[in-house]
C-alpha cells in the first residue's frame, strides 16, 4: 500500500480539532478558531512539564492517607493501597482489585506509557506506528477513570456522617491524588499523535535506501 | 501522480485526519457507513440518519437526568438507628474547610456543571441545524468549547463510584441505592450512544454550509 499524502507533505495544514485543512501558514482555523501548526514542536515540553507535575502528585497520593475512618472511638487513617488491602482481606477482593487497577496500576502505567511514547518520538521505536498509535489511544481514554478514588472518597464523605457510631473524613491524598489524575491527563492531551506517524515515516525513507 | 493532485484540490474539500495527519478528498459516505482513517484506522466520517435528532433526544434526557441527580439522593447509609442520605451536592461539596475546598470544587464542576454545559451546548448548537435553520450565533465557537470538555465529563465514573463506595461501607452499615444512583447509570449509556451517533466531521460541515449543503458534497 502506497503511504498516504499528509496535509503537511501537500502543502496544507491541517485542524486537529475540526478536521479542516488550511494553505500552509494560516495562523488560526477560520472554522473552530483553533490555532494552527503542522507539527507541534512545544507539544513534547508540554506533556513533560504535565508529567512530571503528575508525578510530583502522585507520591503523596500514595503516603498520605486518603481516608479517616473513625468508628466509635477508634479512628483509622488508609492510604490508597492499604484501603485496597484491607477490603481484600475483608471479603471484597473484587472492589479490591477495581480500586488496585485505578488508582495503582493505571497512573503507573499511564506514566510509563506518555513517557516511552514521548521518548520513541525522539528517537524511533522498533514498535510499528499503529501499536504506539493505539497505545496513546488507550492511555486517553482510560485515564479519566482513575478519578473513581476520588469520588469514593468524596461519596464516602458525604455519606458516613453518623455522629459517633461512625464517620470518614478526606485525608490531604485526596487532593494530590485528583491533581495527579488532572496533570496526567493534561499530559496526554499535550501529546501531538501526528508525531509518531511521522517519525514512522522517516524510518521507512532510511529503509527503502538502504 | 495523485501527491500533487490533491495538492491543488480546494482545501475546503479536503480533510486531514487528525491523529496522523494523512489528508483525503472529503466524501460523504452512505448513512451507517464510516469513513475510516487508511493509515492510522481513526473514524473521520460517520454520518447516521437522523443523527442530529437524536442526538438533542439524548442531551436533553441527559439534561433532565444530571438536574435531577443533583436534588434526589443516590445513596442511604443507616446503622444503629442513624440514617443519613447523600445527594450529589452533599458529595461534591463534601470536602470542605482549607486547601480541600479546591477538590469540592473541581468534583462539582466534573460530575455536575461539565455534563450540564455539554448538554445545553450540544442542544443549542444543533437544535436550529436539525431544523434547518441558521446556525446560531457563536455556534462554531460553542461547539469547539462542548468538544473540548469531552474528556472531563465524567459523570459515568462517579456512577462506579457510587458502586465500589457502596461495597467499603458494607461491613461499617447498611447501605442502599437512592434514585439518583439509577439516573446516573442511565446517564452511562447515553453518553455511550450519544458518542456513536454523534458525526463531528458533519456537524463542523453543517455549521459551516448549512444542514443541507453537507449533502451536495457527496460525489467527489
Amino acid at each position: 500500500m502506497s503511504a498516504a499524502v499528509t496535509a503537511r507533505e501537500a502543502g496544507f495544514v491541517a485542524c486537529t480539532r475540526c478536521t479542516r485543512v488550511w494553505p500552509m501558514g494560516t495562523e488560526h482555523c477560520g472554522r473552530c478558531g483553533k490555532p494552527l501548526v503542522s507539527r507541534d514542536t512545544h507539544s513534547l515540553s508540554r506533556v513533560w512539564a504535565w508529567w512530571v507535575a503528575g508525578l510530583m502528585c502522585y507520591f503523596p497520593a500514595n503516603l498520605y492517607p486518603m481516608l479517616r475512618t473513625q468508628v466509635l472511638f477508634t479512628v483509622s487513617e488508609d492510604t490508597i493501597v492499604g484501603g485496597a488491602i484491607e477490603l481484600a482481606l475483608h471479603g471484597a477482593p473484587f472492589v479490591a482489585l477495581i480500586i488496585l487497577v485505578a488508582s495503582v496500576a493505571i497512573p503507573i502505567g499511564k506514566f510509563a506509557a506518555i513517557a516511552w511514547l514521548a521518548i520513541s518520538v525522539r528517537r524511533g521505536s522498533a514498535a510499528t506506528p499503529h501499536a504506539r498509535h493505539r497505545l496513546y489511544e488507550i492511555v486517553e481514554y482510560i485515564g479519566r477513570w482513575s478519578m473513581i478514588d476520588v469520588f469514593v472518597v468524596a461519596i464516602l464523605t458525604a455519606l458516613v456522617q453518623l455522629n459517633l457510631a461512625a464517620s470518614i473524613k478526606p485525608g490531604p491524598a485526596a487532593l494530590a491524588f485528583a491533581l495527579s489524575v488532572i496533570f496526567t491527563m493534561l499530559s496526554a492531551q499535550s501529546f501531538d499523535p501526528r508525531l509518531i506517524w511521522d517519525r514512522a515515516d522517516d524510518d521507512n525513507d532510511t529503509g527503502d535506501r538502504a | 501522480m495523485p501527491r500533487i493532485d490533491i495538492a491543488r484540490a480546494d482545501p475546503a474539500e479536503l480533510i486531514a485526519c487528525p491523529q496522523c495527519d494523512a489528508l483525503y478528498r472529503a466524501k460523504m459516505p452512505a448513512h451507517g457507513e464510516r469513513a475510516v482513517c487508511a493509515r492510522c484506522h481513526t473514524v473521520l466520517i460517520a454520518p447516521r440518519k437522523r443523527a442530529g435528532m437524536i442526538i438533542i433526544a439524548l442531551s436533553a434526557a441527559s439534561l433532565v437526568l444530571v438536574l435531577g441527580a443533583v436534588w434526589f439522593p443516590f445513596l442511604k447509609i443507616s446503622r444503629q438507628g442513624f440514617v443519613n442520605e447523600a445527594t450529589l451536592l452533599d458529595a461534591a461539596l463534601s470536602f470542605t474547610g482549607g486547601p480541600l475546598l479546591v477538590l469540592s470544587l473541581a468534583v462539582t464542576a466534573l460530575i455536575v456543571l461539565v455534563p450540564l454545559a455539554r448538554a445545553i451546548l450540544t442542544i443549542y448548537v444543533l437544535g436550529p441545524l436539525v431544523f434547518d435553520r441558521p446556525a446560531p450565533p457563536g455556534a462554531l465557537r460553542l461547539f469547539a468549547l462542548a468538544e473540548a470538555l469531552r474528556p472531563w465529563s465524567m459523570a459515568e465514573i462517579f456512577a462506579l463510584g457510587c458502586a465500589v463506595a457502596l461495597v467499603k461501607v458494607a461491613d461499617l452499615a447498611n447501605l442502599s441505592f437512592g434514585p439518583a444512583f439509577w439516573m446516573f447509570a442511565a446517564l452511562v449509556f447515553l453518553t455511550v450512544i450519544h458518542d456513536r451517533w454523534m458525526c463531528r466531521w458533519s456537524v463542523w460541515e453543517a455549521l459551516e454550509h448549512g444542514y443541507t449543503a453537507r449533502q451536495r458534497k457527496v460525489p467527489a
